[in-house]
């Protein structure tokens, strides 16, 4: 079990659970990023913050610190 | 009451218009498809003491004429903000003066149907009808997404109609299946939550007496930290959030725990809602998109394009939009002209040349960056490169406690801050927006040029490399100092938890020809408005304090006779030009500059002494430890509407006529023109000004780089923000940092030149 934040781009994982503030919690909660969903890292920015990540057909922009409450799983 | 469709003849029918809101995630063609309905038939509506807009507009179906008002793009109706809870407050009638929509158009992205139907599902919990319109669906077709409208419609137990907005098709359908829904009137069934959950939401409002809607105690449980929390408890006292927290928890306890028990039980209800209207491809289809993101976002590759695309966006505003500045301007000088010959001299003609005319230009020359700079955010935000750019710079920008999408409004600001605070409408947090609007003036606009020019190549022109690292030092005053007032704002008034920055990255389309006309139109006409009226009382006023008193010692009027004297040494020069003999020639000649260079001492004599030039010489203790004359100090004052005025004022000051900027800032030997000579040989006739001379010319340079000195700017903050509190404290706090640095440089420069 790992956190978002330290998944390496191009790999795909699941969301086991997410943390943190509430308004943070909220937001990741309605655009889907909830426990038993799929995400994919697809990259980081130039400076290695923030990353884009794809849930089903969204792709978002998170912050680390942001992706550091999301608890997943990667595959294998 | 209701609008009867086929009225009986004879009988009274009260009727009203129909409203219909529009409600959608960002990036789903909500404006486009609120465009289709209303055409142009639209207009913005502003509600007190929030920043956010809402576009009004009326469209025709069935013969019937309805109103649409289109709300801001949401991801949800859960308000964490006064911005936010607007839409939810309109939505329940709240909104003073406004009528409760009778039906709510629920727009939702058809390549992203699960997602899209979250918000759909709380406005099913509203008791308001609602229609689904599935857009986008020429893109779902290219994701080989299939749907099966009829089917979805019966499982979400409200119409759904197809359209596809940018094309304007199904538009009509929508239009009739609204007007249809709101004659009904029928409320759709709330998503079915546990019946834990439900039976404390009637607790609530059963314990409120009823006097909230059953969404508003939904959210009250839901929102930790939301906004209702804070509204209802202003309502009913703070009584109701220990009754709130004790609901929460036995909610957690039944295992129902907020906020998780909301997106469990939505996104529940619409898999299996979806489930069987939907069919995806086996593989996910790799569209251009993806292919495209794959370079914009690379590490290499996406920083180049950004840096190219920023060079090209600043290049347009400050490059392109000259050449039709100086369009607006050289209209301005020939009606001015014309104007002068068809009056006689004196106060009118006066107000309406240097006044009137000066003002209705100074709005008029901001158009053409203004226009160009919303094309170009108009291009970037349709085609979804905004984002990314935003996601490339983030990390920079939060360094200062702002994000990723600052940085093209500051960026903007370096050619004029005036398209570029309007620009900060991309940023949707209200504190990081207001932060960039009250530090965007600081970074060094064009208009900042011209005295830049003028004092470097008097006093700073020497060695040659001198002149470059100069400049590019009071470029470099606005960089440094910008994001650390930024960092100050956001740690002290502007506080607050650090906003969340989920973006949404939306997929790349081809922008609209149609919507970015829009946009810029919509961006001069906002500004023209709005801003426009307030420009032009501030010319006005500067004008008569630089105007009056206009009585010379012996009761002529300094502007008659001011106006002879140009006359005199206008016929003078032209009667020299066309004198064919040389002796003649040299004699009207030298006539007519001893008639230009009394018209100045006199010019400069009637400003010296005017309101303006009185008050510079009161305050001149003030200006005195910055180590500036009351001369100086006037320029500066004069200067504060507008500071591009003030090497014209120098030059009136000096007697060397009204001096032009433009000139000023092209001219190579700018230190050998009259006026250059002028500064040097008062400065040196004065014994302070004399001795310091470097250190007074960097003090005012420090000063002008960072004081406000721009009626415009002001205008358009209060424009932006709603409110006089915002441009009077971006006024006091610019104008005491351009003080205090101001007094530092020249007090340092001073110790240093012994």
């Amino acid at each position: 079990m790992t956190t978002l934040d330290q998944v390496p781009p191009g790999l795909r994982c699941r969301i086991d659970a997410v943390d943190g503030p509430p308004a943070l919690v909220q937001r990741l909660l309605e655009l889907g990023l909830m426990d038993g969903e799929e995400v994919a890292v697809i990259a980081r920015a130039p400076l290695g913050d923030p990353i884009e990540v794809e849930a089903a057909l969204t792709r978002l922009s998170l912050r680390r610190a942001e992706a550091a409450h999301v608890h997943v799983t990667l595959p294998g | 009451m209701r609008i009867a469709l086929n009225p009986q003849p004879g009988v009274l029918v009260i009727t009203r218009t129909l409203t219909v809101a529009l409600v959608g995630n960002p990036n789903t063609g909500k404006s486009t498809l609120f465009n289709a309905l209303t055409g142009l038939r639209q207009h913005v509506a502003n509600y007190p003491g929030v920043t956010v807009e809402m576009k009004k507009g009326t469209a025709r179906a069935a013969g019937l004429d309805f109103q649409v008002v289109d709300l801001p793009g949401t991801y949800s109706l859960a308000p964490r903000s006064p911005d936010e809870m607007v839409s939810v407050d309109l939505l329940l009638g709240h909104v003073k003066g406004e009528s409760r929509p009778d039906v709510v158009i629920s727009i939702v992205d058809a390549t992203n149907l699960e997602r899209h139907l979250y918000l759909t599902t709380q406005l099913l919990d509203l008791g308001v009808p609602v229609i689904v319109a599935v857009n986008l669906i020429d893109l779902a077709a290219r994701h080989q997404l299939q749907i099966d409208f009829p089917t979805l419609s019966k499982k979400l137990g409200v119409p759904v109609v197809p359209v596809q907005a940018n094309r304007g098709l199904g538009v009509d359908d929508l239009a009739k299946a609204a007007t249809a829904a709101a004659e009904a009137g029928t409320p759709p069934a709330p998503v079915p939550f546990p019946p834990a959950f439900r039976a404390e939401v009637d607790g609530l409002v059963e314990s409120l007496g009823g006097r909230i809607e059953p969404y508003l105690a939904e959210r009250l449980l839901l929102d930790v930290g939301g906004y209702t929390e804070k509204q209802l408890a202003h309502r009913f006292g703070p009584t109701l959030n220990t009754q709130v927290t004790a609901a929460r928890s036995r909610l957690a306890g039944a295992g129902c725990a907020v906020p998780a028990i909301e997106a469990r039980t939505r996104y529940g209800w619409i898999r299996q809602a979806v489930s069987g209207c939907l069919r995806r491809p086996a593989q996910r289809v790799v569209t251009w998109g993806d292919r495209l993101d794959r370079v914009f976002t690379h590490k290499v590759w996406g920083t180049l394009i950004f840096l190219a695309l920023m060079f090209a966006v600043f290049q347009a505003i400050y490059v392109w939009a000259t050449p039709l500045m100086e369009l607006i301007d050289g209209g301005r000088g020939w009606l001015a002209d014309g104007v002068r010959d068809a009056m006689s001299p004196g106060p009118l003609r006066n107000l309406l040349t240097d006044g009137i005319l000066k003002g209705v230009g100074g709005v008029l020359v901001f158009l053409p960056q203004i226009m160009i700079l919303f094309a170009v955010i108009a291009v970037l935000e349709d085609c979804g490169y905004m984002a990314r750019a935003a996601f490339l710079m983030d990390k920079l920008m939060s360094k200062c406690g702002l994000n990723g999408k600052s940085f093209i409004p500051l960026l903007s600001s370096v050619a004029c801050a005036v398209p570029g605070i309007m620009a900060t409408r991309v940023i949707e947090n209200r504190r990081d927006r207001l932060a960039t609007i009250l530090v965007a003036p600081l970074m060094s606009c064009s208009a900042r040029l011209p005295l830049y020019m003028l004092l470097i190549g008097i006093f700073l022109s020497d060695p040659w490399w001198l002149p470059g690292v100069a400049l590019f030092g009071m470029y470099l005053i606005g960089l440094v100092v910008a994001p650390l007032v930024a960092l100050v704002l956001k740690r002290t008034l502007l506080r607050g938890e650090t906003p969340v920055f989920v973006m949404e990255m939306p997929a790349f389309k081809v922008p609209q020809v149609r919507a970015v006309l829009r946009r810029m139109i919509g961006a001069g006409w906002a500004f023209v408005y709005r801003a426009g009226t307030l420009i032009l009382a501030s010319m006005v006023l500067i004008w008569a304090c630089l105007y009056f008193p206009s009585r010379m010692p012996d009761g002529r009027s300094y502007d008659v006779v001011t106006a002879e004297l140009g006359d005199d040494a206008k016929r003078l020069k032209e009667e020299a030009d066309q004198a064919t003999d040389a002796e003649v020639k040299k004699q009207k000649g030298e006539e007519a500059a001893a008639k230009e260079d009394e018209l100045n001492t006199l010019y400069g004599e009637w400003k010296r002494q005017s309101v303006l030039g009185r008050a510079g010489r009161a305050l001149e203790p003030a200006f005195r430890p910055l180590g500036w004359d009351w001369k100086i100090g006037m320029a500066a004052l004069a200067s504060f509407p507008a500071r591009e005025v003030v090497v014209g004022t120098l030059g009136i000051i000096y007697n060397q006529g009204d001096v032009d900027p433009k000139e000023v800032a092209r001219d190579e030997k700018v230190a050998e023109s009259g006026l250059g000579r002028a500064i040097r040989e008062e400065w040196s006739s004065d014994p302070e000004t004399g001795k310091y001379r470097v250190p007074v010319a960097l003090s005012l340079l420090v000063f002008f780089a960072l004081c406000c000195q721009c009626a415009s700017t002001l205008a358009v903050i209060r424009r932006e923000t709603g409110s006089w509190a915002w441009p009077a404290f971006t006024f006091a706090y610019m104008t005491a940092l351009a003080y205090v640095g101001a007094f530092i440089t020249f007090q340092v420069g001073r110790f240093i030149v012994g």
